[in-house]
């Protein structure tokens, strides 16, 4: 499976991702800028992501908990998640998401 | 009480010791046994108002797993659990206040001051600051360093300075809704920017929030901010975007973001100890840095094979004690002994 990740500067990677691995872990594995300081306990908000619209709807939607957390990140739109809490599967092979701004 | 059990100094004075431990993490707690153990004092300056660094700070309610010995435990409960176990050796804390410089002594010993005016003495450093201080994150606006402490602020810290301003403050937690309320009868006017009628905030502050709104003495928006208008760090407005109406922008001369804290390594990265990608390189003997009687323990430093555990970080402070030990009490012999025999150990455990 893939993920396809747009960095900050617009480049689109295709990242090999393992079932069952977040996604965040994956980005991080490659060494693409994404803080993750909490290392995927959901309580930091600096793994945010946008989401492509088309795969927004075929991933599990964000629990009350990554909710609250997209509070501490910036820009929040409908197509934010927290790319800790977007568990990969078979079916969302070439799922695209955008690394969002970060917070100095 | 937090901290009531804990010897806690208040910031300014002179204090002297064996080791100074920059950063009360659960490293740094250890590495207050680990001293104790060969009866050196330790004094640990942390920018948290309280012990456990990321532990305390990121999940104090998460579970950990892989602390040997304790199957599941949460940030806090480990951090609970290192405090009753580094009791018997009386560490003393100076919270809420960085390490700002480490400077040579001139009796040889290092000399560590904070922000908030304390100077800790001592033969050893240990540099257990982890991912850095907690800081408030910075909103990703392009200029905002031009506005910071003249019209942006990360905190109150005289109230009275927001008298007669309009004040616009983004966030959507309990610091976001705690000084809207707490401003807005001494402001012109206030505005709340959050980017969703949602709040993670106590309900009853949001509720009054809602209420002042009600009665148009509070605005609240919906937006997400975008952009800062003004000149010479003196803001006039404040650039918001909206799903209903777009792109526009508000009044104000005072903006307070509160998106929570980010880890950031600060002054340390300026004592001179060759870092390497924001990491303390040392060896895997000691622990040391590359400027003798300076170590680094736990996620801060980097050596072949380092693994960010906090395990591993109990494992190098023991070792780093070992040469603290000959730097501090260079005339006297370093002896091994195990807690499960040793009668002079159990005594400074005070369970024999």
């Amino acid at each position: 499976v893939k993920v396809v990740v747009t960095d900050r500067t617009g480049q689109v990677h295709d990242l090999e991702a393992l079932d069952g691995w977040r996604v965040m872990e994956i980005i991080r594995d490659y060494g693409l800028p994404i803080k993750a300081e909490c290392g995927g306990a959901c309580a930091c908000a600096t793994c945010h992501v946008y989401v492509d619209p088309v795969w927004a709807a075929k991933l599990v939607p964000a629990s009350e908990e990554e909710i609250d957390m997209l509070d501490q990140a910036f820009h929040v739109t409908e197509q934010s998640r927290l790319s800790c809490q977007i568990l990969m599967r078979e079916d969302l092979d070439g799922l695209h998401v955008t690394l969002a701004p970060d917070g100095a | 009480m937090k901290n009531a059990h804990l010897t806690v100094h208040q910031p300014g004075g002179t204090h002297d010791t064996d080791v100074i431990i920059i950063g009360a993490g659960p490293v740094g707690l250890f590495a207050v046994f680990e001293l104790g153990l060969l009866d050196l004092k330790a004094h640990l300056i942390d920018i948290l108002d309280r012990p456990g660094g990321q532990c305390a700070e990121l999940y104090p309610e998460k579970p950990i797993y892989d602390i040997p010995g304790l199957p599941i435990v949460t940030g806090q409960e480990l951090t609970d659990k290192l405090l009753e176990q580094i009791k018997p050796f009386n560490a003393q804390y100076h919270f809420s206040q960085m390490a700002e410089s480490m400077t040579r002594h001139s009796d040889g010993r290092w000399q560590v001051t904070t922000d908030g005016g304390t100077t800790l003495r001592a033969p050893v450093v240990v540099i257990a600051a982890g991912g850095g201080s907690f800081v408030p994150k910075k909103p990703p606006i392009a200029g905002i360093e031009a506005y910071e402490g003249k019209s942006v602020f990360y905190a109150v810290r005289k109230m009275e300075q927001f008298r007669g301003r309009d004040i616009v403050i983004a966030g959507g937690g309990d610091s976001a809704l705690d000084w809207a309320l707490n401003l807005q009868p001494i402001a012109k006017s206030l505005t709340l920017v959050h980017h969703r009628d949602g709040f993670r905030a106590a309900q009853h502050s949001v509720n009054q929030m809602k209420a002042l709104v009600g009665d148009g003495r509070m605005a609240f928006h919906i937006a997400n901010i975008t952009g800062l208008e003004g000149a010479d760090g003196q803001l006039t407005g404040v650039k918001l975007n909206a799903k209903d109406r777009g792109d526009y922008v508000l009044q104000a001369d005072a903006l307070l973001p509160f998106f929570g804290l980010t880890m950031k390594l600060g002054p340390v990265a300026e004592f001179g100890l060759n870092l390497h990608e924001n990491l303390i390189p040392v060896d895997t003997e000691k622990f040391e840095t590359s400027t003798p009687t300076v170590f680094a323990i736990g996620d801060i430093n980097a050596y072949p094979g380092k693994l960010k555990l906090i395990l591993s970080g109990f494992h190098e402070g023991a070792l780093m004690a070992q040469q603290a030990f000959r730097y501090c009490r260079p005339n006297e012999r370093l002896r091994f002994q195990y807690t499960t025999s040793s009668t002079s150990l159990q005594k400074k455990l005070g369970v024999a």
